[in-house]
């Protein structure tokens, strides 16, 4: 993999809405005010909700503006952690892991079924530009690989029945409910010897 | 003071030293690259490993501190095979281009990997390759050649104070840029060449001219601002190739701003290198025999006070001594003067016209308040030594005048006279400051000395004896000029009394100028003599034109704004029939029968330091007793400080002749008018 | 096996509510400012007695720890406590179950280890992924403020403190705790040089505690029950009781809070339905989280799950993120897969995490499609010790153990492979 892709055609302005810049200040208000710096990672992700999840270079130059940082100190947070994307990428942006623990259980047959539902390539628009997939690193929910993450939800417990579901629910805008896709509530073992409900 | 011991060597090293500077001190060799003493510590290049007793993994000795009791061994077969690994590391990599890489005989990596490199790589896969970056004229990349160690950033953000530099990406896909590949808006950007420990930054306008070893290193002084920055003069056959800083922790440290570095392809265009006379209202190519002639036709019987002489911004004490005996034996004159604009000086005790704080003491001051003045590009280096005092203390600058850039914050406070006059009548937010400041700086640009700037003077004078800054202990008045001739010229007293007016009057009819390219004269009878190196407007209305030496074909006495001689030295020679300033007064003198007897440069220097004795306390700084500073009452009028209008990179006939300042004018414009957008 | 009795996670599962109320139902909150009223002092001996040690993957013991923090608050250099939710390791997921189901333990034990070390700010930095959790955590935050739990004058002690969430967005090594304060700081996440160790020179430069989410949530219990009684699990230095996360080829993987100590075999049959295929099906085991080197089937049968006895087996405790690997997995394709993990997550700042982090993992996606020759195993080998010790931080060892664990246990399976394709093309 090399480094982020960014996008050639950028608008030409940003502005942050009335409420994001409401959340903005309040954000600001966590961190000593001599350290405004420090909310960057918050407004990036503001940024990126608000543009269609993924971030200009005009709303690098307004959170610098807003932080009073140099431009290039946005630019390298905006392109050292993974979930700013500095290009356009689905409305569902499915992101599946693929590490070693999802892996074990299966994570390549649903990285196929990206490939078939959503895009050949990586990275990639499907058909009707609604989704796009990734592969990404472990996103800590190995006990119930394998698993992938559509924008802000986890799907967990997959196979492949499940995960056909899901894609064919991209397709009509209805997603099943996230989480475990097995019914579990949390990391519980199917059959429990312990801490038993009373 | 820490005492440890180096490969079992008991060893005393001041508190806060490392544990590399304490190797150091032991006299071992601790290799490194991203190490760097005037940068902040940033231990990635993991090169300067150590092993250190207690310590189960070899230590990065350059971010260690050196601790009392610490038992360190540079050569064990552990510290070996570390740095052999991080050799390789770096190796896999890098591109197996030394052949036409700039950085060819001057490579860090080239010279470590003697040491501790294999000869065979293992590694057998493909070598990453990363796109080059455009960051301005003056920066060549190879991005692929990068070996991370963060000294171009670190220079950037700390020395230069444009954070402008950064790392995109991460792991091995980490490169590094400007933002959205803009020009590094710094007039000291080059300096990151000399810092890149391999070929990834190299000299575009020097890129391919020459190998390290063909070249002919001459140790000399920089003319392009009143500095005095020590500085190499690489030549190969008669051109020079290039100019590199040269270590002096008292003036640029290593540092030299761009055009210091760049003005020297302005060394070998636009150059005069026969004389010329005007025949028929044009300037004809002619040999020296004839012009002298001409000369004498012209001006023989001409009486003192019709005589006058401008000296211009880059001439050396020597020529300038010359020049003043010539027009005073051959004509009787002593209408000399450098002011080549209006500049008040005050030339009756040296602390009224020199930088007295010096600038290895800057970084003392907890008060700067720059008058008329804007360092950053009156004298890059100067600005430096600014900025550290504002990094050691967040020293708190003002300035009086119109605003700019700066690199460090600074509040302006207006452009009246009257923000001087209340700071005297203690209020206002400088006035605030300087209540509780112990060391107060005042830095007086020309622009403030050019409308009553008696006045300006000597009521900061006033205002800085009433802070006990004005003495033996701390002197907070400076000077800073522009011009590498001005202090020399002012040892020599050239100046005169309503100079210009009378320049510029009906009764004079011969004005010569000794490379004097910025004063405006309405030629009407004069007759006019230009001798200079390079053609500009004024040689251009002149009658005669006489081919001088550049700074760099000649042995030069320069004195710096803060009152240091320094001499530059001839590194080659002037081209054509150009010939050194002394030696063409020396010619003409004995045309006029007045012959000046002075046949070496040695004699020429003895006579100097006869008539001028200061001119002999090379490197130093004048010591200065205070008893007899007068400090006069001036009333105040209602001018307006506006800062003259510096156009950095054209600042001088030799900058404002090289093609490489011309593109770095233009960069800047284009980063002006577009600023990071793209 | 730990009996329910003696859990402090008794909400492991979110099989009851994680509101304040169904929290206080549980214990938490009880008594809280009755052992803040103990002082700093006996807080930080209660914690020492207990033996506890971080479970961030480093099993720094936490009382020491906090009593590295200045005695004095200095003017202007206020002290902040860190709670380390990066949660980024292959393997693990404890953290996020404790954020979303017991959410409140966490913050009292922020309010308490706060309140020992002179914090009143404590930043929780959680993996940008969760955000869903970090919903929740915010939602129970707002309901500890709104109890006056927290907050000014929390539980009435006159001590106060603000919690603050701050989301990552991507990047393992912010859980290094350097590079996590430099995120904070609004930076790239790469790590610091230390010395100067957070504890005296952390977050904006001014004294800071960095622990793990499940280090802070256990303390309110340890401090209820008594250090004494938390240590008498396990054995000495090796105390208490842990969550582990089983993944991989087990029949039910499973989150399990269990006694330090457990034998693995028993943790894989009793908790997680055992290997898929039976225990003899089981071809290794990562004990620790993905930094920690793999077990062989032979280690397995025997080793006890705690931070000493793994050292000895040349591996480590870690997270306690147990991966089950079983025969019918390619053993060198798991590795590769986990090599190329630490080449997308190298922060890039050093030279042989760099540079070595990506060679490794050619190298070994070479091995895995046979295409290296045999004596590349002792290069890979070369690598992986060039690598470790010689970085800024600890990836460096994160990204080499395991390699290093693969050739220690596999190396016979490697040659084979290689052998055979050798040959095949002569
Ligand atoms: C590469 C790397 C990643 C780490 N990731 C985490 C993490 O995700 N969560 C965590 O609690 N500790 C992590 N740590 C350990 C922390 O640096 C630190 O030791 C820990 O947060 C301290 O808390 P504890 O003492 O409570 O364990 C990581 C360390 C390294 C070197
Ligand atoms: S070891 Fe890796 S992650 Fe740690 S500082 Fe070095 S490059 Fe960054
Ligand atoms: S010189 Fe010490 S790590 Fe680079």
């Amino acid at each position: 993999m090399s480094g982020k892709h960014v996008e050639k055609n950028q608008p030409t302005s940003f502005e942050f809405n009335s409420v994001n810049l409401e959340k903005i200040n309040k954000i600001l208000k966590k961190y000593p005010s001599e350290r405004k710096k420090s909310a960057v990672m918050p407004l990036l992700d503001i940024a990126q909700r608000q543009h269609d999840n993924w971030i200009p270079y005009a709303a690098i130059k307004k959170i610098a503006e807003i932080l009073e940082m140099p431009h290039i100190k946005v630019y390298e947070v905006a392109t050292f952690y993974s979930m700013y994307n500095l290009a356009p990428v689905g409305k569902y942006f499915v992101q599946v892991c693929t590490t070693t623990p999802c892996m074990l259980r299966g994570s390549e047959k649903i990285v196929k079924l990206c490939k078939k539902y959503i895009s050949e390539k990586e990275g990639q628009l499907s058909s009707d530009n609604k989704a796009s997939w990734v592969e990404v690193e472990c996103l800590g929910a190995c006990v119930s690989a394998p698993m992938m993450q559509i924008n802000d939800d986890f799907f967990e417990d997959l196979n492949e029945e499940t995960a056909i579901k899901i894609f064919e629910g991209i397709k009509s805008d209805q997603l099943p409910k996230f989480g475990s896709q097995k019914g579990r509530i949390g990391f519980e073992p199917n059959k429990r010897l312990t801490l038993v409900k009373n | 003071m820490i005492k440890l011991k180096v490969d079992g060597v008991e060893i005393e090293v001041p508190q806060g030293a490392t544990v590399l500077q304490a190797c150091e001190i032991a006299g071992k060799e601790i290799p490194r690259f991203c190490y760097h003493e005037r940068l902040s510590i940033a231990g990635n290049c993991r090169m300067c490993l150590v092993e250190m007793d207690k310590s189960a993994k070899p230590v990065a000795s350059c971010a260690m501190p050196a601790a009392n009791g610490q038992v360190i061994y540079t050569n064990t077969e552990l510290v070996k095979k570390a740095r052999e690994g991080v050799m390789e590391f770096l190796l896999i990599n890098h591109p197996l281009d030394c052949p036409i890489c700039d950085q060819g005989g001057e490579c860090d990596l080239q010279d470590q990997s003697m040491k501790y490199g294999v000869d065979k790589s293992r590694y057998q896969l493909n070598k990453r390759s990363v796109k080059e970056k455009y960051m301005g004229p003056l920066i060549k990349t190879v991005m692929t050649r990068c070996i991370h160690c963060t000294r171009c950033i670190r220079f950037a953000s700390e020395v230069a104070g444009v954070p402008d530099l950064g790392t995109t990406g991460r792991g091995e896909n980490m490169e590094i840029t400007t933002y959205l590949e803009k020009t590094l808006d710094s007039e000291l950007s080059a300096n990151v060449i000399d810092l890149c420990p391999v070929g990834a930054l190299t000299s575009k306008p020097y890129a391919f001219e020459a190998r390290p070893w063909e070249l002919t290193k001459t140790e000399s002084i920089d003319v392009m601002d009143a500095v005095g920055s020590n500085i190499r003069v690489d030549t190969k056959g008669w051109e020079v190739k290039r100019v590199l800083p040269r270590l002096n922790e008292e003036i640029n440290e290593e540092w030299i701003s761009d055009k210091t570095r760049y003005a020297c392809d302005g060394l070998s265009k636009n150059r005069i290198d026969k004389p010329y006379i005007k025949v028929n209202e044009k300037l004809e190519a002619c040999s020296w025999e004839q012009a002298f002639d001409f000369i004498i036709k012209n001006t023989k019987d001409l009486s003192g006070d019709k005589v006058f002489g401008v000296v211009g911004d880059l001439i050396d004490a020597e020529s300038m001594y010359m020049f003043q005996k010539f027009l005073n034996t051959s004509f009787k004159s002593n209408n000399i003067d450098f002011r080549q604009t209006n500049l008040f000086i005050n030339p009756s005790h040296k602390a009224n016209y020199l930088f007295n704080t010096t600038l290895a003491r800057l970084p003392e001051a907890d008060l700067v308040v720059l008058v008329g003045s804007n360092p950053r590009l009156e004298a890059p280096i100067v600005n430096i030594w600014i900025r550290k005092a504002y990094l050691a203390r967040k020293t708190k600058v003002y300035s009086i005048g119109d605003n700019f850039d700066l690199t460090y914050p600074h509040e302006n406070v207006g452009i009246t006279h009257s923000a001087i006059a209340e700071i005297l009548n203690k209020k206002g937010k400088i006035y605030e400051s300087l209540k509780t400041s112990k060391k107060p700086v005042f830095i007086i640009g020309e622009s403030a000395l050019s409308a009553n700037g008696e006045y300006i003077l000597e009521t900061i004078k006033k205002i800085l004896k009433e802070s006990n800054s004005l003495n033996e202990n701390w002197n907070g008045l400076n000077i800073l000029h522009q011009k590498a001739s001005s202090v020399g010229a002012i040892y020599l007293n050239l100046m005169k009394e309503n100079f210009l007016e009378k320049l510029n009057d009906d009764n004079n009819k011969l004005v010569y100028l000794l490379g004097a390219d910025h004063v405006k004269l309405s030629k009407k009878n004069q007759f006019i003599i230009y001798q200079g190196s390079h053609g500009g407007l004024n040689s251009k209305i002149a009658d005669v034109v006489l081919p001088g030496a550049a700074y760099t074909e000649k042995k030069g006495i320069y004195v710096n704004t803060e009152g240091r001689v320094q001499s530059a030295n001839k590194a080659t020679f002037p081209p054509g029939d150009a010939k050194e300033d002394w030696k063409i007064f020396r010619a003409l003198s004995e045309k006029f029968n007045n012959l000046i007897d002075i046949n070496t440069h040695e004699i020429l220097r003895e006579n100097l330091f006869k008539d001028f004795p200061i001119f002999k306390n090379f490197n130093e700084i004048p010591q200065l007793t205070y008893e007899n500073l007068e400090i006069k009452n001036i009333n105040a009028s209602n001018n307006n400080i506006k800062i003259n209008e510096i156009d950095f990179y054209f600042s001088n006939i030799i900058a404002a002749s090289s093609k490489t300042m011309n593109e770095c004018k233009i960069a800047k414009q284009v980063l002006l008018k577009t600023g990071t957008d793209n | 096996m730990l009996q329910d009795k003696d859990r402090i996670f008794t909400n492991l599962y979110g099989d009851f509510g994680r509101d304040i109320v169904s929290a206080k139902s549980r214990g938490d909150w009880k008594d809280t400012a009755a052992l803040i009223a103990k002082g700093k002092d006996w807080i930080i001996n209660e914690v020492k007695l207990s033996e506890l040690r971080g479970r961030g993957g480093a099993g720094f013991p936490t009382g020491m720890k906090w009593s590295f923090a200045p005695k004095e608050i200095k003017p202007g250099r206020p002290h902040y406590l860190i709670i380390n939710a990066d949660e980024s390791e292959p393997g693990t997921c404890k953290d996020r179950d404790i954020i979303r189901f017991e959410p409140q333990k966490l913050i009292e034990g922020c309010l308490i280890a706060s309140y020992a070390i002179g914090a009143n700010t404590c930043y929780i930095y959680i993996r940008g992924e969760y955000f869903n959790e970090s919903k929740i955590l915010q939602e129970a935050i707002n309901e500890a403020y709104k109890e006056g739990l927290i907050g000014k004058n929390a539980c009435g002690t006159g001590f106060d403190l603000d919690i603050h969430i701050h989301l990552g967005a991507g990047a393992y090594i912010c859980g290094e705790e350097t590079a996590l304060i430099e995120s904070i700081e609004g930076n790239k996440g790469q790590p610091r040089l230390k010395p100067p160790f957070p504890a005296l020179v952390g977050l904006y430069g001014c004294p800071t505690i960095v622990n793990n989410v499940e280090t802070i949530a256990v303390v309110p219990t340890i401090l209820k029950r008594g250090g004494k009684w938390f240590a008498s699990f396990g054995r000495a230095k090796n105390t208490g009781t842990k969550i582990f996360c089983i993944s991989g080829n087990v029949n039910n993987p499973c989150n399990v809070e269990e006694e330090m100590g457990i034998p693995l075999k028993e943790l894989i049959e009793k908790h997680a339905g055992g290997v898929v295929g039976g225990w003899e099906n089981l071809q290794a085991v990562i004990p620790g989280g993905s930094s920690m080197p793999v077990l062989s089937k032979k280690i397995c049968d025997t080793i006890k799950m705690d931070f000493d006895s793994l050292v000895e087996v040349q591996s480590g405790l870690g997270t306690a993120g147990v991966v089950v690997i079983d025969k019918s997995q390619d053993i060198v394709k798991c590795f590769a897969r986990i090599a190329r993990f630490y080449k997308h997550e190298s922060c890039g700042q050093c030279t042989p995490c760099r540079e070595g982090t990506g060679w490794m993992w050619r190298m070994l996606e070479r091995i895995n499609k046979g295409d290296a020759d045999v004596q590349e195993i002792d290069m890979l080998m070369d690598v992986t010790k060039q690598i470790e010790g010689h970085t800024i931080c600890a990836f460096g060892e994160g990204a080499s153990w395991p390699v290093q664990g693969l050739l220690r246990h596999f190396r016979g399976e490697i040659e084979q492979r290689l052998t055979f394709k050798n040959k095949k093309i002569a």
